[in-house]
C-alpha cells in the first residue's frame, strides 16, 4: 500500500500530455520583462537605469531585506525602461524592460556541461551563495529558499523532504528535470542537506512517474542519507504540509511552519537550481515551463529565460489553438487564468496551459444540496462550505475561529463541488480579509 | 374541592408579592441612570442605522450627541441639517449647518466607452474580481459592475443598469451616508457637495495611466492633459498621476473645463441643454 496524506484529497484526470517531450531550450527572445517582485517578500530594488548595458547573470535588482530576493538578468542587452507591466497577478508591478543584443554571460559562470559533485563549501557559504543567486521555492509558492534553511531559534531541522510529487495535472516540468537532471538534482540535495546540518533527506514522487522513481532510487544507493519514496497520485500531495505527512505520518499544527515538526521541504526544481548557483555559479535566471493543453499542437517543456512573454512560449508550442477560451499560468488546480499574452515568465511560472472554450467555462451555480463532499476533499480538515458562505456574509471573526487561514489554497473543494459553487473564490477573499486583520491587530 | 383552588390561588399570590418584592429591590440597586435626552434625540434621528454619522447606529450617534459639548464634527447626513437642527434644540446646542453631500461614482467606462479584453468568470463580487486581477478591461482603475455598491446601499440609490457596465446613483434618494464608498475596491465613489438642482460637474475617471494607456483603453479617460487646470478660474481642478480632480467645495459649476476636455472625461450633468454653438465647436475639436 503507497503512502499518502491522511485526510482528503481529490484525483484529478492527470493529463500529463508532454512527460514524454525532452526539454528543449526556447530560444532567446528579443525583449524581456522581467519583475522585480517575483517572490514572497518584499520586492527587490532596481539597481541598473535606463541605457546600461546588462549581461546574462548580473544583478539587476537587489534585494530590500531578509526575507527577499535578489533578480538577476536573463539576457544581455541594453536597460530600455523600468516601468510597470501586468504580471501574472493581473496588476501592472514594476519591472526592467531589456532589450536583447546578444548572448554574452557573466565570465564567472561555468557553463560546461560537467557534473561537479565534489562540495567545497561550508554550511554558512552555502547559504549564503544561494541567497545571492536569488533562488526561491520554484514549485510555484517562490519562498525565498534561504530563509528555509535558517530555522528560527530553538528549532532544529531533522528531514530534508524534496517535493518531485508534480500533483497538479498537465505539468511535467518536475517530472522531466528529474530524468533529465537526475545527478544535479542529488548534488542538490546534498548540498541543501549539508546547508541545513541534516543527515537524512528523502524524496517523495507520485507514482504517476515510475521512470522518475526507478531512476532516482538507482543514483541514491550510492549516496548516504538519501532515499525514495513513491506516494499514491493524490492531489494536492505537492502541498507542504501534505507531502511532510505524506512521507513522514507527522502533523503540521494549525498556524506553524513545517519545521515545527522539524521538516523542511523543497522542490526538485530548486535542488536543482541550488546545484547550479552552488557548483557553477549560475543565478537562477531560466527554468522549466511546461507548455500544454489539449488543443495545443506540440505540448511541450522549453527551458525559458525568466522575463519571456507568454506569448513567445505559446508560439513555440504551435501558436495558440483556435478555440483556445482560457490562458492559465500554472497547473488547472491552483494556476492563474492570465488576461493577456504579454505577461512574462517568472520564477514561479511552472506552466502555462491553454483550455479550450468547452473546458474552461464554469457550470451554473446552483443551491449548496449539504453534500459534504468539501468536507470530505479538505486537505486541511476544514470545512469549506461553511467558510464560503462566511466569506459571502463577510462574517470574518468566526471565519478566523472557523481556521480560515489555514487554507492551501488548493481548490479541491470546488473541483468536487456538484452544486458547482465558487467555494475557493469566497474564502480566498475571507482569508484575504482576515489576514488583513491580523495583520493590524499585531500593529 | 374547593379549598384545593383556595391554597392554589394564596400560593400564587404569595409567591407574586415575594417575587415583585424582590424584583422592586434589585431594580433600585442596579439601576442604571440613563439621561432621557438620548431618547429624545433618538427619537429626532431618521432610525435608518445606516452608520453613516461613523456611529454604530442611531442609539450610539444619540448618545454621542448627549455627551458632546458641541455638535461640530457630529453630523447625521441622512437627516442632514433639519434633523440637526431638531438634535441641537432637544440639547440646547448651537446647530452646525453641513452642506449636504450626495455620492458619485468617478467612472463612465460603459460598455461603450470602454471595450472588453477579457471575460471574468468567477464569483461576481467587485470584492472578489478586484482580488483576482485588474479587471474586464485594460483599465484597471475603472468600475467593474458587479454592484458591491449597489448591496451595500440599504437606501435602493445605487441602480446597477443592466448592460451598461457602471451603476448609476439616483440623486434623490442617495443620503450621502457612505457605505458605498467603503464598498468600493476600486474607491471610485466620492461624496460630493449638492448643488442645486443635483447639478454636476465631475471628473468622471480615475484613471492614473498616461494618456496614450489610458485612452487606449477606454475612451472617455481623463488623459492628464491639464487643459481644465489651465481653464478654471476658480483654482477648483488639481492635477494629480496624470488625473484632473475638481473639488466640488471650490466648483461654480461654469462648466469651461466642460468645453475644453478632449475626451469628454468632464460630464455635465442635470444641466439644461447647451446652445448648439459650444457643441460645435467641442465636436471639431476633438
Amino acid at each position: 500500500m503507497l503512502k499518502t496524506f491522511k485526510i482528503g484529497g481529490v484525483h484529478p484526470p492527470e493529463n500529463k500530455l508532454s512527460k514524454d517531450r525532452k526539454i528543449e531550450v526556447l530560444s532567446i527572445p528579443s525583449a524581456v520583462f522581467i519583475p522585480v517582485a517575483q517572490h514572497i517578500g518584499a520586492p527587490a530594488t532596481p539597481v541598473v537605469k535606463k541605457g546600461d548595458k546588462v549581461k546574462v547573470g548580473q544583478i539587476i535588482a537587489q534585494s530590500s531585506s531578509f526575507v527577499s530576493t535578489n533578480i538577476h538578468s536573463s539576457v544581455s542587452g541594453t536597460v530600455k525602461k523600468i516601468d510597470f507591466s501586468a504580471d501574472s497577478s493581473g496588476y501592472p508591478k514594476q519591472g526592467i524592460f531589456i532589450d536583447v543584443e546578444s548572448d554574452e554571460w557573466m565570465e564567472d559562470i561555468d557553463r560546461s556541461e560537467t557534473l561537479v559533485s565534489e562540495i567545497s563549501l561550508d554550511g554558512a557559504e552555502i547559504v549564503r551563495k544561494i541567497q545571492d543567486s536569488g533562488i526561491v521555492g520554484l514549485g510555484g509558492a517562490t519562498f525565498p529558499t534561504h530563509v528555509k534553511l535558517v530555522p528560527p531559534k530553538g528549532m532544529k531541522a531533522e528531514v530534508l523532504l524534496i517535493n518531485g510529487v508534480e500533483c497538479e495535472p498537465y505539468l511535467t516540468s518536475d517530472h522531466r528535470l528529474m530524468l533529465e537532471k537526475a545527478d544535479e538534482i542529488m548534488v542538490g540535495i546534498q548540498l541543501l542537506m549539508k546547508a541545513m546540518n541534516v543527515d537524512k533527506a528523502v524524496i517523495g514522487i507520485e507514482n504517476n512517474k515510475p521512470d522518475a522513481i526507478e531512476l532516482l532510487s538507482e543514483k541514491c544507493k550510492s549516496v548516504a542519507g538519501i532515499s525514495v519514496v513513491a506516494l499514491k497520485v493524490q492531489y494536492p500531495q505537492g502541498g507542504e504540509k501534505q507531502l511532510i505527512n505524506a512521507v513522514t505520518g507527522r502533523e503540521v499544527p494549525s498556524g506553524a511552519l513545517p519545521i515545527a515538526v522539524g521538516a523542511v521541504v523543497s522542490n526538485v526544481g530548486t535542488a536543482f537550481a541550488v546545484y547550479e548557483a552552488v557548483q557553477k555559479n549560475k543565478p537562477l535566471f531560466e527554468r522549466v515551463v511546461t507548455i500544454t493543453g489539449k488543443g495545443v499542437s506540440q505540448p511541450s517543456n522549453f527551458l525559458v529565460r525568466i522575463g519571456t512573454a507568454t506569448s513567445e512560449l505559446v508560439e513555440a508550442a504551435g501558436g495558440l489553438p483556435e478555440n483556445t477560451g482560457k490562458i492559465i499560468s500554472g497547473g488547472p488546480m491552483m494556476g492563474r487564468a492570465i488576461s493577456s499574452l504579454d505577461v512574462p515568465v517568472t520564477k514561479g511560472t511552472s506552466g502555462i496551459l491553454l483550455m479550450k472554450q468547452e473546458e474552461s467555462k464554469r457550470e451554473e451555480i446552483i443551491a449548496c444540496i449539504r453534500c459534504s463532499r468539501c468536507v470530505s476533499v479538505c486537505p486541511m480538515g476544514l470545512e469549506p462550505f461553511l467558510l464560503m458562505t462566511l466569506g459571502e456574509k463577510q462574517i470574518f471573526d468566526r471565519a478566523e475561529k472557523e481556521k480560515v487561514m489555514d487554507c492551501i489554497e488548493c481548490g479541491s473543494c470546488s473541483y468536487t463541488c456538484p452544486s458547482n459553487r465558487p467555494l475557493l473564490d469566497y474564502i480566498r477573499f475571507g482569508k484575504g480579509k482576515v489576514g488583513q486583520i491580523i495583520r493590524s491587530r499585531k500593529k | 374541592m374547593s379549598i384545593t383552588v383556595v391554597y392554589t390561588i394564596v400560593t400564587l399570590v404569595v409567591i407574586g408579592g415575594a417575587a415583585a418584592v424582590i424584583l422592586y429591590f434589585v431594580a433600585q440597586k442596579f439601576k442604571v441612570f440613563e439621561d432621557p435626552r438620548i431618547d429624545d434625540v433618538e427619537g429626532a434621528l431618521p432610525g435608518a442605522n445606516c452608520g453613516g454619522c461613523g456611529f454604530a447606529g442611531c442609539r450610539a450617534f444619540a448618545e454621542a450627541c448627549v455627551k458632546a459639548s458641541e455638535l461640530g464634527d457630529l453630523n447625521c447626513p441622512v437627516g442632514g441639517n433639519e434633523t440637526m437642527g431638531q438634535v441641537a434644540s432637544i440639547l440646547g446646542l448651537e446647530a452646525v449647518k453641513k452642506d449636504p453631500r450626495v455620492a458619485f461614482i468617478r467612472c463612465n467606462g460603459t460598455c461603450d466607452n470602454r471595450p472588453k479584453t477579457s471575460q471574468f468568470d468567477g464569483a461576481t463580487t467587485c470584492a472578489i474580481a478586484s482580488s483576482v486581477y485588474s479587471g474586464e478591461t485594460d483599465c484597471q482603475y475603472g468600475c467593474l459592475g458587479y454592484g458591491d455598491c449597489v448591496d451595500a446601499c440599504d437606501f435602493d440609490a445605487i441602480d446597477l443598469r443592466a448592460g451598461m457596465g457602471v451603476p448609476l446613483i439616483l440623486d434623490d434618494k442617495c443620503v450621502a451616508c457612505g457605505a458605498c464608498v467603503d464598498a468600493c475596491p476600486k474607491n471610485l465613489i466620492e461624496l460630493r457637495k449638492k448643488m442645486p438642482k443635483d447639478r454636476k460637474v465631475v471628473v468622471a475617471c480615475r484613471n492614473q495611466d498616461k494618456g496614450a494607456a489610458a485612452k487606449k483603453a477606454c475612451s472617455v479617460a481623463c488623459i492628464g492633459c491639464s487643459k481644465c487646470f489651465k481653464e478654471c478660474p476658480f483654482d477648483a481642478i488639481t492635477m494629480e498621476n496624470n488625473l484632473a480632480f475638481i473639488d466640488s467645495d471650490k466648483c461654480k459649476l461654469c462648466r469651461k473645463c466642460v468645453a475644453v476636455c478632449p475626451t469628454n472625461a468632464i460630464i455635465e450633468l442635470n444641466f439644461p441643454p447647451r446652445k448648439v454653438k459650444p457643441e460645435v465647436e467641442v465636436e471639431t475639436n476633438s
